[in-house]
């Protein structure tokens, strides 16, 4: 299994940025496809948000990121952007397993240190490993369970359904 | 080893295998849910995991609520493709008009005690009040599940809510549950069970209990369970359902944290917008002008909700000019009840306006949407800035009892400042 490696620049949040921050419900009416609204990723919180998105751009969050409704478009709108990865204190529950279904990879880590556009690898191999390579520091990441490490691994749950038919077995990873 | 929590117990059974707190396991499903909102995407992720049919098709269910009646073309054909859909693979469906698919899951018996429920929408977890353990994930979760019967998920913590007392005067579940988030915090349950226990349980009726298991998600929780009794009991039966397997606590089941809530104490308390924790008690508010007051949503859409604004509404001689007075019924059983008992009449002819049975406006989807600058008062269970569709308004969360005094003074006011 090759590993996984992430490399971008910091894009900081506040705690609590619930999913309607993420994407209003509202745009939701008129379409789901997360090219379309990527152009209003996180407009609740800064209007110019989506405009200045780079590839490779990593989401740095305080505590409960994703709070709020359980709506899979606020996980979907975020790799829709180019965006691999989401860094924070803690996840709703519902948004960490969006992300990790939707190949999104959900880091729970003390953020309070990174300063926005700070440099950041994130690799995932036989541990888990996140540098802020600005600040040249070394950040300890909540370890990922066998399951959850599994489906992270086949690239989310959707490849992993189109690979193997089901649920990954953790014991073959 | 010390004895096991409700949560530890229903997904000790599920997966076959002895599990605490922590483990991450394999679980089967009894029933599924998902809604309008959440159905699109979950119909896209099966037909791109390769699903060809539906392993449990008769426990399977969706609700046309989000979208009820649908405001545009675009829903109105969302509709179309799901019930194509849920025909196509023998789901059940709840139409445009039958309410909020929380609120029939639980009138029509498909979450009975000891089940294992996920749905698609975070408010599933309203059917621990009957013993379910019931939470809400994704559209890709419950794709997977669709196809698979099964779904992972990490066994809890749990904490432990202790209820003692009985409610005073002008007093709601609504003031015990924003208590409870002001004290655990919008976060303060994440990925945790709350269970509620204690004396004071026997003084709530199952509407209270939908409510406190409803808003367990506000504090971030995986699920919020109620363990069975003569309530649980006579609910099911009156609804006809079978009654399930009923799962207790073990004494020596190990909590994270104790919460203690003494009812006789609690006072009718008011979440300020745009946060579900700022949450202070309605005499320390500030008297903001209130111009809408909505009743309704999974939190607070049920017949008992209308009855317990009406209470304070027929104290007054009118509801104050310029303020507009909403009601949405949580199903279409709240609807013929209230038709049938006179109070819809009596609310309309205070002024009120009727939507259709379901979510309404309680997030910006269907039904009436307030002004920029509105201030408006609500049974909901979120506040957050453009939660009923404009984020120029400013949602204020409480009890109907509070939001009917709020509409007699056109102000914020304490329910027991009103003389009855
Ligand atoms: S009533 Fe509101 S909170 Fe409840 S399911 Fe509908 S949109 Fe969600």
């Amino acid at each position: 299994m090759t590993g996984l490696a992430i490399k971008g620049r910091a894009r900081v949040l506040g705690d609590d940025i619930n999913t309607d921050y993420i994407i209003s419900s509202r745009r939701k009416r008129d379409s789901l496809d997360p090219q379309v609204l990527r152009q209003y990723l996180l407009e609740s919180v800064d209007p110019n948000f989506a405009a200045t998105v780079e590839p490779d751009d990593v989401l740095v969050a305080g505590e409960n990121f994703g709070c709020g409704s359980a709506m899979e478009v606020a996980a979907t709108v975020v790799v829709g952007a180019g965006i691999k990865a989401v860094l924070a204190k803690s996840f709703s529950r519902t948004y960490y397993r969006n992300a990790i279904n939707n190949g999104l990879l959900p880091v729970i880590c003390d953020t309070s240190a990174i300063k926005e556009g700070d440099r950041l690898s994130i690799s995932l191999g036989d541990g888990f490993h996140v540098r802020n390579e600005t600040a040249q520091t070394d950040l300890t990441a909540e370890p990922l369970s066998p399951v959850v490490y599994a489906i992270v691994m086949s690239g989310g749950l959707v490849n992993c359904f189109q690979s193997l038919g089901g649920f990954p077995d953790p014991a073959q990873v | 080893m010390t004895g096991k929590t409700i949560a530890e117990k229903i997904l000790s059974a599920k997966s076959d295998s002895d599990v605490r707190a922590g483990d991450v396991v394999i679980c089967r499903i009894d029933h599924l849910v998902a809604t309008d909102g959440s159905m699109p995407m979950t119909i896209d992720y099966f037909e791109r995991m390769g699903g060809t049919s539906i392993a449990n098709a008769e426990n399977a269910s969706v609700s046309l609520d989000h979208y009820s009646p649908p405001p545009n073309r675009t829903t109105a054909d969302l509709h179309n493709q799901i019930r194509k859909f849920a025909q196509q693979h023998g789901m059940s469906v709840f139409e445009v008009g039958d309410g909020i698919g929380h609120q029939v899951m639980m009138e029509t018996g498909r979450a009975l005690p000891s089940d294992l429920v996920i749905g698609a929408d975070s408010h599933t977890v309203t059917y621990g009040a009957l013993n379910a353990l019931a939470t809400g994930v994704g559209s890709s979760d419950l794709a997977a599940a669709m196809i698979a019967g099964r779904i992972w998920l990490r066994v809890p913590e749990t904490i432990k809510v202790n209820l003692d007392g009985t409610m005073g005067d002008k007093v709601h579940a609504k003031d015990i549950v924003l208590s409870l988030v002001k004290e655990l915090g919008a976060d303060g349950a994440a990925y945790k069970s709350l269970e509620f226990a204690g004396p004071g349980i026997a003084n709530l009726d199952m509407d209270a209990r939908a409510l406190l298991a409803n808003m367990s998600v506000e504090m971030g929780a995986k699920c919020g369970l109620f363990a069975v009794d003569e309530t649980t009991r006579a609910y099911l039966t009156a609804n006809g359902s079978r009654q399930g397997t009923p799962v207790s606590p073990d004494p020596d089941a190990t909590y994270c944290q104790v919460v203690e809530i003494d009812l006789s104490r609690v006072e009718p308390q008011i979440a300020l917008p745009h946060q579900v924790d700022t949450v202070v008690p309605v005499r320390d508010a500030p008297q903001a002008p209130i111009h809408m007051i909505y009743i309704g949503t999974c939190a607070g859409g049920r017949a008992s909700d209308l009855h317990e604004a009406l209470a304070i509404l027929r104290q007054g001689e009118r509801i104050a000019p310029g303020v507009q007075m909403i009601y949405t019924p949580a199903s279409r059983t709240t609807l013929s009840q209230v038709s049938k008992d006179g109070t819809l009449a009596e609310f309309v002819e205070m002024g009120g306006v009727i939507q259709t049975a379901g979510c309404g406006s309680c997030c910006g989807t269907c039904g009436v949407i307030p002004g920029d600058g509105i201030n408006v008062i609500s049974t909901a269970n979120r506040n957050f800035k453009g939660r009923m569709g404009n984020p120029e308004a400013s949602i204020y969360l409480a009890s109907p009892i509070t939001c009917a005094a709020a509409a007699l003074n056109g102000r914020i006011t304490n329910p027991k400042d009103i003389a009855s």
